[in-house]
């Protein structure tokens, strides 16, 4: 990891344990002031539990122009991002999504193109509906891989982060604890319960949380539709097209509904919050990363109403080839977060059983 | 230009209280602070707790906290210089302030790690006093109160017994307006270290000033100058021992130093000057300020072992470490002979530690030496060694305006018919000399709200 990075969030760090004003927003606090000095590990822990709500900027009477310059959102941001870059695998892909748009947007264009060739190559096979484009068998080997290798990447990453924070064997309560939280979003809501300073510098508010929960939730169900499919497909022997009042359509459409409005409402937060209390060599990346994942739900949203048109192949052609750069691009992207948020909860809630 | 009906000097919590009260009343506010946007909120953004009476649990408060146990620990602290009537009205408004406080967005938390002792006596504000001040200028500004950064205050006019007008400087101009009332929430003068020097004597260049550069007196001094009635010692400030590398103005909390009960503490000739174990450290951090002002070019210099290191809370900057003493002497600029001897002599004069206890007066005392050391008087033997510097970091000045239980000012004459003064800049009339943790958010919130709503019955 970068030393730069880790030295600037250790002097931070040092300055807050030796304040303790912000104990009450998060668990960042707590958990920094249960240790005396920081070692990387500790550090890289600290940055995956913060989620960037800038209260502690906000609040902080030490921020720029005063010489101790505390910004502690950006500067665990930093390192956050750094510490996604350093644990993913392989290496030689890990550091060109988060901070490039453009790199998503390039592989966003060779996922629409292998799908057209695909569906040029393979074609249907004389399925019906979206198989009468691509065949299942087809589908099936193009994303089986796509969807497992990642997650393979994803466990060689988490793996590599357990070990520099110092994690230890797993119980089954702090697995619990952590899926809580995460589940409400609860750090989102700061310890009063009223939200980030995101979109109006001290503002309180639940903007953020709301489109976020939008986004996972979404996003969980556009997946829980695919899952169930599946087991529709291969369990009882059902195979699409489903009906309207189906569960993999009712989990999609509303999925699809949420991804697009959560992610719409994410990039609108986002660009009315200040940059500098980011990552800010991430923006790009990150804005990116949340136009593919709308992209996602409201390209699939579309196949949905046009399913029965002539632009059925195109649409599908065009849906499939997003999903495929969102899975292969999982490790790689902000995506990735997610696993590392559920990561360092777990640890959180193993260091305060533990201690 | 609006013609406002009160205009208040200043934009800390004292200020930020009077301008919700009056607004809330229905007066037309404007507040004038001379500090920039991010600094405004002067030592109130500095602050992290509020002292509260309650009886039964409230808010973050656990158990009680009486009026008369309140009183108590102040008349304590103030060795009996305390003006019982405004102390009892500060107190016993204390507790309806706090629920008016979060009404008004103030976010409380519980007591802070290493603060335990607090939770009974002091809320805490979540994110601290800037997170406070902040969320009172929303509300303010919710309320159509007018902001004005960067707008300082040069005079104020009295005529008779009324503030005629306001002069203040504001990009690059001067102005005047004739608010119908004015109340003064502008904090001391400690910022001013010519004036500081004056009261103090030459040492006071050397002190170190905790908050904000922008309390200068600046008010006080103007109306001084036209014989508003004031009070408090004018020569006497509160000062406690912080970080001697700390910067000049705004270092806050966190220059604070913890170590000196484990320590043993030399001026810069290595000599001891003080038992260093007299009591437990919040009821000494305040003597401590004065006796380094006392010493050859106002610092002292902290001395501890391996063993006490992490006895007591991290401080920002980091302690000098070194293998041997004469190192550390090296360090620190001190005759390397000299410290092997006191630390020697030290050393020497302690007895059974065994009875150590870091959080109590454990008795583990020095023997035969002058002065002693009364406890934790451990041997300073353990390498890495460690050291920090020590000096005097002023927090406020204690000369201020005279006011009444109405927090109106006056002269030899009387009342002045319009003007109120509230927080730090009145302070005085309650306290003599000490200071009790959290106390100077009580008298800033209660005063400020008298003032306020004075202020506003006058206008209307
Ligand atoms: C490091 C530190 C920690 C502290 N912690 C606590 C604590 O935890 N609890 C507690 O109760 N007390 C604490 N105190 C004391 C507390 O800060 C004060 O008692 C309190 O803030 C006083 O409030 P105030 O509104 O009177 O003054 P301030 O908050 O200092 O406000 C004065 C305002 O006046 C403005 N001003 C000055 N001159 C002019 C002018 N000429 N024209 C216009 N504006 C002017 C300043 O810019 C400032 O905004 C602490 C003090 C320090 C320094
Ligand atoms: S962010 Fe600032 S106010 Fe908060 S704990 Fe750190 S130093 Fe203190
Ligand atoms: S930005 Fe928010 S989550 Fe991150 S450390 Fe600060 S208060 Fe905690």
């Amino acid at each position: 990891m970068q030393t730069e990075l880790l030295q600037e969030a250790r002097r931070q760090a040092e300055i807050c344990n030796a304040c303790r004003y912000c104990e009450g927003y998060c668990s960042v606090f707590p958990a920094l002031h249960a240790e005396r000095a920081f070692a990387d590990g500790d550090l890289t822990q600290l940055a995956n539990l913060c989620h960037n709500c800038r209260g502690c900027y906000y609040a902080c009477q030490y921020t720029a122009p005063h010489e101790f310059d505390l910004n502690l959102p950006a500067a665990l941001a930093e390192v956050r991002r750094d510490s996604w870059e350093s644990f993913a695998w392989p290496q030689p892909l890990a550091r060109r999504f988060h901070s490039h748009g453009g790199a998503i947007a390039l592989a966003l264009v060779i996922g629409f193109a292998a799908l057209f060739m695909a569906i040029r190559a393979i074609g249907s096979e004389g399925g019906e509906g979206f198989y009468a484009v691509l065949s299942h068998n087809a589908m099936v080997a193009i994303f089986a891989p796509t969807f497992l290798l990642p997650l393979v990447s994803v466990a060689v990453s988490l793996k590599r982060f357990w070990q520099e924070v110092g994690g230890q064997a797993m119980a089954l309560a702090d697995i619990k604890t952590a899926f809580k939280r995460a589940g409400k979003m609860q750090d989102l809501a700061a310890g009063h319960g009223e939200g980030c300073n995101f979109e109006d510098e001290d503002r309180f508010s639940q903007g953020r949380r709301h489109v976020h929960q939008a986004v996972m939730y979404g996003f969980l169900l556009c997946f829980a539709s695919t899952s169930v499919a599946t087991v529709m497909h291969y369990g009882l022997g059902l195979h699409a097209p489903y009906g309207f009042w189906s569960l993999p359509k009712l989990f999609g459409v509303s999925g699809g509904i949420l991804l697009t409005i959560g992610c719409v409402g994410m990039v609108m937060l986002k660009l009315k919050s200040d940059r500098s209390l980011g990552d800010s060599a991430a923006w790009g990346g990150d804005i990116g990363f949340i136009l593919l994942l709308g992209f996602v739900g409201f390209s699939g949203l579309v196949l949905y109403v046009l399913g029965g048109s002539v632009f059925m192949p195109a649409l599908l052609a065009i849906h499939l080839g997003a999903v495929l750069t969102l899975f292969v691009l999982t490790p790689f992207t902000k995506m990735a977060h997610g696993f590392y948020r559920l990561a360092a909860l777990i640890r959180d809630a193993q260091r305060k059983r533990l201690s | 230009m609006t013609q406002y009906d009160i205009a208040i000097i200043g934009g800390g919590n004292a200020a930020l209280c009077a301008a919700m009260t009056a607004a809330e009343a229905g007066a037309r506010v404007v507040i004038l602070e001379t500090a920039p946007k991010p600094y405004r909120g002067g030592n109130s953004r500095h602050t992290r707790n509020f002292r509260c009476m309650h009886s039964g649990p409230l808010g973050p408060l656990v158990d009680d906290y009486s009026e008369e146990e309140y009183l108590a620990d102040l008349i304590k602290v103030t060795d009996g210089k305390t003006d019982e009537h405004l102390a009892r009205l500060a107190i016993r408004t204390s507790q309806e302030c706090l629920p008016w406080m979060e009404e008004r967005g103030v976010r409380f938390q519980p007591s802070l790690s290493g603060t335990l002792s607090l939770a009974r006596t002091n809320a805490f504000f979540m994110g601290g006093g800037k997170g406070l001040v902040n969320a009172y200028y929303r509300t303010v500004e919710k309320l159509g109160v007018d902001v004005l950064y960067e707008a300082a205050v040069i005079h104020l006019e009295l005529d008779g017994d009324k503030i005629a007008r306001v002069d203040y400087t504001h990009q690059g101009a001067t102005h005047r307006i004739e608010p119908r009332a004015v109340i003064v929430a502008s904090g001391g003068f400690q910022a001013d270290t010519e004036w500081l020097t004056r009261a103090w004597g030459d040492p006071a260049k050397n002190f170190l000033i905790r908050g904000t550069p922008y309390n200068r007196g600046v008010v006080l001094a103007d109306l001084l100058d036209q014989d508003v009635s004031s009070v408090g010692d004018p020569t006497q400030c509160h000062a406690v021992a912080i970080d001697g590398r700390a910067p000049k103005f705004d270092g806050g909390i966190v220059t604070r130093l913890d170590c000196v009960p484990f320590s043993i503490v030399v001026n810069k000739d290595a000599e001891r000057f003080y038992d260093e174990g007299e009591d437990v450290w919040p009821k000494r951090y305040a003597i401590w300020g004065r006796l380094v002002a006392a010493q050859p070019d106002q610092v002292g210099f902290v001395i501890i072992d391996a063993k006490s290191l992490n006895l007591f809370m991290p401080s920002v900057f980091p302690p000098l470490k070194a293998d041997t003493l004469e190192e550390l002497a090296g360090m620190m600029d001190l005759p390397a002979d000299k410290l092997r001897q006191t630390v020697e002599t030290f050393n020497a004069a302690c007895g059974d530690a065994t009875g150590f206890h870091p959080t109590e007066l454990d008795g583990v005392a020095t023997s035969g030496i002058t002065p002693p050391k009364t406890n934790w008087a451990r041997p300073i033997v353990e390498p890495p060694f460690y050291g920090y510097s020590l000096r005097t970091g002023v927090t406020f000045t204690y000369l201020g305006l005279k006011v009444d239980d109405t927090a109106q000012c006056s002269t030899a004459d009387g009342p002045i018919q319009n003007l109120w003064a509230a927080g730090e800049t009145m302070a005085g009339s309650i306290l003599g000399q000490g200071y009790l943790a959290g106390f100077g958010m009580t008298i800033g919130t209660v005063f400020g709200r008298i003032a306020g709503r004075e202020a506003a019955a006058y206008a209307n």
